[in-house]
């Protein structure tokens, strides 16, 4: 950043010790009055954004402690709202619900505390298997398209559709290929029910996630790729590496960076994953993500599902926090720019 | 490494040149067979769409690749009020919720970003973070209080019940995607402005926002493109009047009862995408730039 323009000017008039003096001065005057700027551009955003997030979650975080009102569906009785303690908690990490005695038992099976754990499972494996998919896929497309060949820009243009499709239409998409009926059951002469049971109804989601956004990890490796000065390799070529080493050794290293980045964009995606299954399968045969879970519990108690939704957040905060401590993904600093941001 | 080297090995290349070429030619075929393959994995789902959308609903499970049977019958399905579709309503409503998040979240945006690529303050770092944590936060965590809350407030199903929540991802990817931008534009322009006189307010209007305008625009497809395909708030926040189109889509009503409107559905689809595909074709290598923008650097 050129903060000097200025003070050199202001040298040009005065002899050099003058000079530098002033430099000093006006720097520190400088730094003062762009902090008042900096603060009044960026105060109205950190309000807006404190007020659509903050509030909320200190709202529910305030929710989460208290006891949903209304008839206890195990017993029939009454049950007066006020403070829960940490029993909505309890209720979903240990799938205890009110017992007939007043004390609690394990959730009935099919009903929604039971199945904390299992929409926990599902979510993960969801990310898992989407990400390691769309990561390979996406390094795939990444290297195609950033070589120079006739047609590229088409290319670039034709995995744009996908990514701009709404979810809500992808979902739909897939749900018409993957019918009984259906182009995928026709052509591969098979006759599955994929929104019938675990496996199919799982895979059918996978596909579908991945066509629709391996396109933004391929053009987010892309423009890592493209950092790479191609002196790079014309010299690892020179010195005889093979293809499978200059990937290895040269790509790999130095585009990781950008990979850390996209995958930590897109696990923390993947990890709040609500569009397609709530479409496809409605969360049926194993399918239910702990949005699901979540937004199913909303119209039977508020303040249970503030705790769900609080340890939602709560798991992928702490998912965000390995990656960028452990796994260098670090989004911020990619953000402010090389070389700055550490030890600030 | 020497030239010597560099100059040896080109020679021993040079040598076995059939061999070279010929290898260069199988890379070339297997680039455009890798490329071909993409193509098709990111299109073909996408045309059998639009194929399905122009089909006449009694051969919705024709495999044919071709448009056959075609009819204007399914949009006609989409937009007919007498089956219980709101459409152009429900188009109406989303273009008026995903404007409104865009118009807001780049009035706020704007001004944030520029601050954060251009000016030097402490805590710098720590907006960045809060800024980017906050474009990563799960909508579920905020439709929960924000139900109640509106429902207590008497918004239930308006607007701005659907338009604050967008706001909550849309300002901060607004936010990230233009600091990027900002922090690569030619910015000695507004140090001789000033030192030509300019007040700092003045180079801002007068020199950076023409420059800033084409960032300011992709951000703005951006933005408005992740308000338009939002699904979740909208589904849990809207009522029958305000409901988008993505949520129309999800629960669509077709002509006959408990027959899931295949077609009908698919000439949905094709009525929002093709916007935005047209939108994406157009402006291609700035939306790559925008998303990629702040990701790498």
């Amino acid at each position: 950043m050129s903060t000097h323009a200025q003070p050199t000017t202001v040298r040009g008039t005065a002899g050099p010790n003058a000079g530098h003096e002033n430099k000093e001065v006006g720097q520190d005057r400088k730094a003062k009055t762009q902090g008042r700027w900096a603060a009044t551009l960026i105060l109205p955003t950190v309000i807006v954004l404190g007020i659509v997030i903050v509030y909320p979650v200190v709202n529910a975080i305030i929710m989460s402690f208290q006891q949903d009102e209304g008839l206890d569906p195990v017993t029939g009785s009454f049950v007066a709202g006020g403070f829960a303690g940490v029993a909505n908690y309890v209720h979903w990490l240990f799938q205890q619900c009110p017992a007939p005695d007043g004390g609690t038992t394990a959730c009935s099976p099919g009903s929604l505390g039971a199945q904390f754990w299992s929409a926990m499972g599902t979510t993960f494996f969801f990310t898992v298997v989407t990400v390691v998919l769309e990561t390979v896929l996406g390094f795939w497309m990444a290297i195609i398209m950033a070589r120079t060949f006739k047609g590229r820009s088409a290319l670039r243009a034709a995995v744009l559709v996908p990514w701009a499709i709404p979810t809500a239409v992808t979902a739909k998409l897939w749900f018409f290929i993957f019918a009984f009926d259906g182009i995928a059951n026709k052509l591969f002469g098979t006759a599955i029910l994929w929104t019938g049971s675990e496996g199919p109804a799982r895979t059918a989601i996978i596909i579908a996630d991945v066509w629709k956004t391996t396109p933004f990890m391929a053009l987010l490796i892309l423009a890592g790729l493209q950092m790479i000065p191609a002196e790079v390799y014309e010299a690892a070529k020179v010195d005889g590496a093979s293809a499978w080493q200059r990937f290895t050794q040269i790509t790999l290293p130095l585009v990781k960076p950008a990979l850390m980045v996209a995958i930590l964009f897109r696990v923390l995606d993947a990890l709040r994953m609500y569009d397609l299954p709530a479409i496809m399968t409605g969360g049926a045969n194993g399918t239910t993500t702990l949005s699901i879970l979540v937004v199913d519990q909303i119209r039977q108690g508020f303040n249970s599902a503030a705790a769900l939704s609080t340890i939602t957040f709560l798991v992928i905060f702490l998912v965000a926090f390995i990656f960028v401590r452990f796994l260098g993904a670090n989004a911020v600093q990619s953000a402010t720019g090389p070389g700055k941001g550490k030890g600030k | 490494m020497s030239i010597s080297t560099a100059k040896a090995a080109s020679a021993a290349a040079a040598a076995p040149h059939l061999a070279a070429k010929r290898r260069e030619r199988w890379a070339n075929g297997r680039t455009y067979i890798s490329a071909a393959l993409i193509f098709i994995w990111c299109l073909l789902p996408f045309y059998w769409m639009i194929v399905t959308a122009f089909r006449d609903v009694g051969y919705t499970f024709d495999p044919t690749p071709f448009f056959t049977h075609v009819t204007w019958d399914n949009f006609t399905t989409v937009f007919s009020e007498d089956l219980g579709n709101h459409f152009a309503r429900n188009l109406l409503n989303s273009l008026l919720v995903a404007g409104v998040t865009t118009i807001v979240a780049l009035l706020f945006g704007v001004f944030a970003a520029y601050a954060l690529a251009r000016l030097e303050f402490r805590f710098k770092f720590l907006v960045l973070g809060f800024v980017l944590g906050a474009s990563m936060f799960p909508g579920v965590a905020l439709v929960t209080p924000l139900f109640q809350l509106f429902t207590n407030i008497g918004w239930y199903g308006t607007y701005q019940a659907l338009i604050i929540p967008n706001i909550s991802f849309v300002l901060p990817l607004t936010v990230y995607t233009l600091t990027s931008f900002f922090r690569e534009m030619p910015w000695e322009l507004e140090e001789s402005a000033r030192i030509d006189g300019c007040t700092q307010g003045q180079a801002f209007r007068k020199v950076i926002m023409p420059l800033a305008a084409p960032a300011v625009f992709t951000t703005a497809i951006l933005a408005f493109i992740a308000a338009w395909n939002e699904f979740l708030i909208a589904s849990q926040l809207s009522n029958e009047s305000t409901k988008t189109v993505t949520v129309a889509i999800a629960y669509f009503a077709g002509a006959q009862p408990h027959q899931e409107p295949y077609t009908a559905v698919m000439a949905a689809g094709t009525v929002v995408t093709i916007p935005l595909v047209i939108l994406v074709l157009v402006f291609q290598r700035k939306i790559v730039a925008g998303l990629t923008a702040g990701a790498v650097k």
